[in-house]
Protein backbone atom coordinates (compact mmCIF):
# COMPACT_ATOMS: atom_id res chain seq x y z
CA UNK A 1 0.00 0.00 0.00
CA UNK A 2 1.23 3.47 -0.73
CA UNK A 3 1.57 6.05 2.02
CA UNK A 4 -1.22 8.11 0.47
CA UNK A 5 -3.78 5.52 1.54
CA UNK A 6 -2.72 5.77 5.16
CA UNK A 7 -2.87 9.56 5.00
CA UNK A 8 -6.37 9.38 3.52
CA UNK A 9 -7.51 7.12 6.37
CA UNK A 10 -5.91 9.54 8.82
CA UNK A 11 -7.77 12.50 7.33
CA UNK A 12 -11.06 10.58 7.45
CA UNK A 13 -10.60 9.69 11.12
CA UNK A 14 -9.73 13.29 11.93
CA UNK A 15 -12.85 14.58 10.19
CA UNK A 16 -15.01 12.05 12.02
CA UNK A 17 -13.49 13.19 15.31
CA UNK A 18 -14.17 16.84 14.52
CA UNK A 19 -17.79 16.02 13.63
CA UNK A 20 -18.18 14.14 16.90
CA UNK A 21 -16.84 17.03 18.98
CA UNK A 22 -19.23 19.40 17.26
CA UNK A 23 -22.30 17.17 17.46
CA UNK A 24 -22.15 15.39 20.79
CA UNK A 25 -22.95 16.99 24.14
CA UNK A 26 -21.69 14.42 26.60
CA UNK A 27 -18.18 15.36 27.85
CA UNK A 28 -17.14 11.70 27.92
CA UNK A 29 -17.90 11.28 24.23
CA UNK A 30 -16.15 14.55 23.46
CA UNK A 31 -13.04 13.18 25.16
CA UNK A 32 -13.36 10.03 23.05
CA UNK A 33 -13.57 12.17 19.92
CA UNK A 34 -10.41 14.02 20.99
CA UNK A 35 -8.77 10.61 21.20
CA UNK A 36 -9.90 9.94 17.64
CA UNK A 37 -8.25 13.13 16.42
CA UNK A 38 -5.00 12.43 18.28
CA UNK A 39 -4.95 8.93 16.81
CA UNK A 40 -5.46 10.33 13.33
CA UNK A 41 -2.45 12.58 13.90
CA UNK A 42 -0.49 9.57 15.14
CA UNK A 43 -1.33 7.62 12.01
CA UNK A 44 -0.15 10.49 9.82
CA UNK A 45 3.05 10.83 11.85
CA UNK A 46 3.84 7.15 11.54
CA UNK A 47 2.97 7.19 7.84
CA UNK A 48 5.40 10.01 7.21
CA UNK A 49 7.98 8.28 9.40
CA UNK A 50 7.69 5.22 7.16
CA UNK A 51 7.83 7.39 4.08
CA UNK A 52 11.18 8.92 5.02
CA UNK A 53 12.50 5.73 6.58
CA UNK A 54 13.18 7.68 9.77
CA UNK A 55 12.28 6.73 13.33
CA UNK A 56 11.74 10.28 14.57
CA UNK A 57 8.04 10.27 13.69
CA UNK A 58 7.45 7.18 15.79
CA UNK A 59 9.07 8.82 18.80
CA UNK A 60 6.82 11.81 18.21
CA UNK A 61 3.80 9.49 18.08
CA UNK A 62 4.75 7.97 21.43
CA UNK A 63 5.02 11.43 22.98
CA UNK A 64 1.58 12.22 21.55
CA UNK A 65 0.27 9.10 23.26
CA UNK A 66 1.70 10.31 26.58
CA UNK A 67 0.04 13.70 26.14
CA UNK A 68 -3.23 11.96 25.26
CA UNK A 69 -3.04 9.87 28.42
CA UNK A 70 -2.50 13.03 30.50
CA UNK A 71 -5.42 14.73 28.80
CA UNK A 72 -7.66 11.74 29.47
CA UNK A 73 -6.64 11.63 33.12
CA UNK A 74 -7.36 15.30 33.77
CA UNK A 75 -10.52 15.25 31.62
CA UNK A 76 -11.95 12.26 33.46
CA UNK A 77 -11.07 13.97 36.75
CA UNK A 78 -13.08 17.00 35.65
CA UNK A 79 -16.00 14.76 34.67
CA UNK A 80 -15.94 12.99 38.03
CA UNK A 81 -15.84 16.39 39.77
CA UNK A 82 -18.84 17.48 37.68
CA UNK A 83 -20.66 14.37 38.80
CA UNK A 84 -19.78 15.11 42.44
CA UNK A 85 -21.20 18.60 42.14
CA UNK A 86 -24.45 17.18 40.77
CA UNK A 87 -23.98 18.83 37.41
CA UNK A 88 -25.59 17.13 34.42
CA UNK A 89 -23.24 15.45 31.96
CA UNK A 90 -23.66 18.21 29.41
CA UNK A 91 -20.93 20.53 28.22
CA UNK A 92 -23.44 23.35 27.84
CA UNK A 93 -24.02 23.36 31.59
CA UNK A 94 -20.35 24.10 32.29
CA UNK A 95 -20.38 27.85 32.13
CA UNK A 96 -18.22 28.78 35.08
CA UNK A 97 -14.59 27.92 35.60
CA UNK A 98 -14.62 28.10 39.37
CA UNK A 99 -14.17 25.18 41.67
CA UNK B 1 -1.87 -10.19 1.45
CA UNK B 2 -0.93 -6.82 2.88
CA UNK B 3 -3.70 -5.25 0.77
CA UNK B 4 -6.31 -7.48 2.40
CA UNK B 5 -4.99 -6.75 5.88
CA UNK B 6 -4.88 -3.04 5.13
CA UNK B 7 -8.47 -2.88 3.95
CA UNK B 8 -9.79 -4.94 6.86
CA UNK B 9 -7.91 -2.77 9.35
CA UNK B 10 -8.92 0.46 7.63
CA UNK B 11 -12.55 -0.64 7.66
CA UNK B 12 -12.20 -1.44 11.37
CA UNK B 13 -10.75 1.96 12.20
CA UNK B 14 -13.42 3.84 10.27
CA UNK B 15 -16.25 1.71 11.63
CA UNK B 16 -14.99 2.19 15.17
CA UNK B 17 -14.64 5.94 14.68
CA UNK B 18 -18.16 6.26 13.31
CA UNK B 19 -19.43 4.08 16.12
CA UNK B 20 -17.88 6.41 18.69
CA UNK B 21 -19.85 9.40 17.47
CA UNK B 22 -23.03 7.60 16.41
CA UNK B 23 -23.83 5.36 19.38
CA UNK B 24 -26.04 6.94 22.02
CA UNK B 25 -24.77 5.07 25.05
CA UNK B 26 -21.27 6.29 26.12
CA UNK B 27 -20.40 2.76 27.19
CA UNK B 28 -20.85 1.48 23.63
CA UNK B 29 -18.85 4.47 22.38
CA UNK B 30 -15.95 3.35 24.55
CA UNK B 31 -16.21 -0.18 23.17
CA UNK B 32 -16.27 1.19 19.61
CA UNK B 33 -13.12 3.14 20.41
CA UNK B 34 -11.46 -0.10 21.53
CA UNK B 35 -12.25 -1.62 18.11
CA UNK B 36 -10.83 1.50 16.49
CA UNK B 37 -7.62 1.39 18.53
CA UNK B 38 -6.94 -2.29 17.88
CA UNK B 39 -7.48 -1.83 14.14
CA UNK B 40 -5.21 1.20 14.23
CA UNK B 41 -2.51 -0.92 15.86
CA UNK B 42 -2.75 -3.26 12.86
CA UNK B 43 -2.19 -0.28 10.56
CA UNK B 44 0.85 0.69 12.66
CA UNK B 45 2.20 -2.83 12.23
CA UNK B 46 1.77 -2.52 8.46
CA UNK B 47 3.83 0.68 8.63
CA UNK B 48 6.54 -1.26 10.52
CA UNK B 49 6.04 0.66 13.75
CA UNK B 50 6.12 -2.43 15.94
CA UNK B 51 6.81 -0.77 19.26
CA UNK B 52 4.20 1.94 18.76
CA UNK B 53 1.64 -0.73 17.84
CA UNK B 54 2.43 -2.71 20.98
CA UNK B 55 2.26 0.41 23.14
CA UNK B 56 -1.02 1.33 21.47
CA UNK B 57 -2.63 -1.97 22.41
CA UNK B 58 -1.18 -2.20 25.92
CA UNK B 59 -1.47 1.42 27.04
CA UNK B 60 -4.39 2.72 25.04
CA UNK B 61 -6.72 -0.18 24.34
CA UNK B 62 -5.80 -1.64 27.72
CA UNK B 63 -5.19 0.89 30.46
CA UNK B 64 -6.80 4.08 29.19
CA UNK B 65 -9.94 2.30 28.04
CA UNK B 66 -10.29 0.57 31.40
CA UNK B 67 -10.15 4.03 32.99
CA UNK B 68 -12.90 5.17 30.64
CA UNK B 69 -15.05 2.15 31.43
CA UNK B 70 -14.64 2.79 35.16
CA UNK B 71 -15.70 6.42 34.83
CA UNK B 72 -18.67 5.54 32.60
CA UNK B 73 -19.80 2.98 35.16
CA UNK B 74 -19.25 5.48 37.97
CA UNK B 75 -21.25 8.36 36.55
CA UNK B 76 -23.80 6.02 35.04
CA UNK B 77 -23.44 7.10 31.43
CA UNK B 78 -26.83 8.70 31.61
CA UNK B 79 -28.41 10.06 28.49
CA UNK B 80 -29.23 13.69 28.72
CA UNK B 81 -32.86 14.56 29.00
CA UNK B 82 -33.85 17.11 26.42
CA UNK B 83 -30.56 18.49 25.22
CA UNK B 84 -29.56 15.60 22.98
CA UNK B 85 -27.45 17.21 20.32
CA UNK B 86 -27.59 20.61 18.72
CA UNK B 87 -30.72 20.05 16.64
CA UNK B 88 -31.07 19.22 12.98
CA UNK B 89 -29.66 22.44 11.55
CA UNK B 90 -26.78 22.41 14.00
CA UNK B 91 -25.96 18.80 13.14
CA UNK B 92 -25.97 19.59 9.43
CA UNK B 93 -23.72 22.60 10.00
CA UNK B 94 -21.34 20.50 12.13
CA UNK B 95 -21.02 17.82 9.49
CA UNK B 96 -20.59 20.47 6.80
CA UNK B 97 -17.68 21.87 8.83
CA UNK B 98 -16.19 18.39 9.23
CA UNK B 99 -16.61 17.71 5.49
CA UNK B 100 -14.95 21.00 4.58
CA UNK B 101 -12.07 20.13 6.89
CA UNK B 102 -11.80 16.71 5.26
CA UNK B 103 -11.58 18.23 1.77
CA UNK B 104 -8.99 20.68 3.02
CA UNK B 105 -6.92 17.89 4.57
CA UNK B 106 -7.10 15.85 1.36
CA UNK B 107 -5.91 18.85 -0.65
CA UNK B 108 -3.17 19.61 1.84
CA UNK B 109 -1.87 16.06 2.15
CA UNK B 110 -2.53 14.34 -1.15
CA UNK B 111 -2.05 17.40 -3.33
CA UNK B 112 1.17 18.38 -1.62
CA UNK B 113 3.34 17.24 -4.51
CA UNK B 114 5.48 15.00 -2.31
CA UNK B 115 6.94 12.43 -4.69
CA UNK B 116 7.35 9.73 -2.07
CA UNK B 117 3.69 9.82 -1.08
CA UNK B 118 2.79 7.50 -3.93
CA UNK B 119 5.36 4.90 -2.97
CA UNK B 120 5.43 2.35 -0.23
CA UNK B 121 8.05 4.36 1.64
CA UNK B 122 11.81 4.41 1.69
CA UNK B 123 13.82 1.26 2.00
CA UNK B 124 14.47 0.62 5.68
CA UNK B 125 16.83 -1.64 7.55
CA UNK B 126 15.61 -4.70 9.42
CA UNK B 127 15.50 -3.07 12.84
CA UNK B 128 13.23 -0.20 11.85
CA UNK B 129 10.73 0.67 14.57
CA UNK B 130 11.52 -2.16 16.95
CA UNK B 131 11.86 -1.46 20.69
CA UNK B 132 15.64 -1.34 20.52
CA UNK B 133 15.67 1.47 17.96
CA UNK B 134 12.96 3.47 19.74
CA UNK B 135 14.61 3.02 23.12
CA UNK B 136 17.97 4.16 21.79
CA UNK B 137 16.30 7.26 20.40
CA UNK B 138 14.61 8.00 23.71
CA UNK B 139 17.86 7.79 25.63
CA UNK B 140 20.05 9.72 23.23
CA UNK B 141 18.49 12.06 20.70
CA UNK B 142 15.13 12.59 22.42
CA UNK B 143 16.20 12.48 26.05
CA UNK B 144 14.73 15.89 26.92
CA UNK B 145 11.23 15.14 25.51
CA UNK B 146 11.31 11.81 27.36
CA UNK B 147 12.02 13.49 30.71
CA UNK B 148 9.49 16.24 30.07
CA UNK B 149 6.88 13.59 29.26
CA UNK B 150 7.54 11.90 32.59
CA UNK B 151 7.02 15.19 34.45
CA UNK B 152 3.85 15.77 32.44
CA UNK B 153 2.52 12.37 33.52
CA UNK B 154 3.31 13.15 37.16
CA UNK B 155 1.54 16.50 36.93
CA UNK B 156 -1.49 14.91 35.28
CA UNK B 157 -1.73 12.26 37.99
CA UNK B 158 -1.54 14.85 40.77
CA UNK B 159 -4.03 17.07 38.96
CA UNK B 160 -6.53 14.25 38.46
CA UNK B 161 -6.38 13.29 42.14
CA UNK B 162 -6.82 16.94 43.15
CA UNK B 163 -9.79 17.38 40.84
CA UNK B 164 -11.62 14.20 41.68
CA UNK B 165 -11.06 13.92 45.42
CA UNK B 166 -13.85 14.43 47.91
CA UNK B 167 -13.69 17.81 49.60
CA UNK B 168 -14.74 17.12 53.17
CA UNK B 169 -17.26 14.49 52.22
CA UNK B 170 -20.41 14.94 50.24
CA UNK B 171 -22.69 17.84 50.88
CA UNK B 172 -24.54 17.39 54.17
CA UNK B 173 -28.14 16.34 54.00
CA UNK B 174 -27.72 14.26 50.88
CA UNK B 175 -26.02 11.31 52.46
CA UNK B 176 -28.21 9.31 54.81
CA UNK B 177 -26.72 8.09 58.09
CA UNK B 178 -25.73 4.47 58.02
CA UNK B 179 -28.20 2.14 59.82
CA UNK B 180 -26.92 1.20 63.26
CA UNK B 181 -26.74 -2.45 64.13
CA UNK B 182 -26.75 -3.14 67.84
CA UNK B 183 -24.85 -6.02 69.38
CA UNK B 184 -27.98 -7.52 70.92
CA UNK B 185 -29.65 -7.53 67.56
CA UNK B 186 -26.64 -9.19 66.09
CA UNK B 187 -26.45 -11.86 68.80
CA UNK B 188 -30.11 -12.76 68.70
CA UNK B 189 -29.54 -15.06 65.78
CA UNK B 190 -31.49 -15.62 62.67
CA UNK B 191 -34.24 -18.06 61.91
CA UNK B 192 -33.22 -20.95 59.75
CA UNK B 193 -32.97 -20.41 56.04
CA UNK B 194 -32.58 -16.64 56.29
CA UNK B 195 -29.43 -14.86 55.27
CA UNK B 196 -28.48 -17.71 53.02
CA UNK B 197 -29.30 -18.77 49.52
CA UNK B 198 -32.26 -20.72 50.87
CA UNK B 199 -34.05 -17.44 51.41
CA UNK B 200 -34.15 -16.64 47.75
CA UNK B 201 -34.14 -20.09 46.26
CA UNK B 202 -36.68 -21.60 48.62
CA UNK B 203 -36.34 -24.85 50.41
CA UNK B 204 -34.29 -27.37 48.49
CA UNK B 205 -36.37 -30.17 47.08
CA UNK B 206 -33.48 -32.53 46.66
CA UNK B 207 -32.72 -32.86 50.36
CA UNK B 208 -34.62 -35.58 52.14
CA UNK B 209 -36.98 -34.01 54.66
CA UNK B 210 -35.69 -36.01 57.58
CA UNK B 211 -32.26 -34.39 57.41
CA UNK B 212 -33.45 -30.80 57.14
CA UNK B 213 -34.32 -29.04 60.35
CA UNK B 214 -37.54 -27.12 60.21
CA UNK B 215 -37.18 -23.40 60.90
CA UNK B 216 -38.23 -22.35 64.35
CA UNK B 217 -41.61 -20.66 64.27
Amino acid sequence: MTIAWYLAISALIFAIGVGGVLVRRNPLVILLCLELMLNAANLALIGFSRMWGNNDGQVFALIVMVVAACEVTVGLGVIVAMHRHRLPADVDSMRELQG
Amino acid sequence: MSYVVFFIAALGTLTGAIGVIALKDPFYSVLALVVHLVSLAVLFMLLQAEFVAAAQVVVYAGAVMVLYVFVVSYIGGQNLPGAQGPGRAGTLAAFACAGALLVELFIAVLGSGLKAIGTGGAHVAAGFGNPEAIGAFFLTKFLAPFEIASYLLLLAAVGAVTLARRRGGLESGIEEPAPRLSVAEFMRGRPYYTGTQHETLGRPESLPPSRVKEPAK
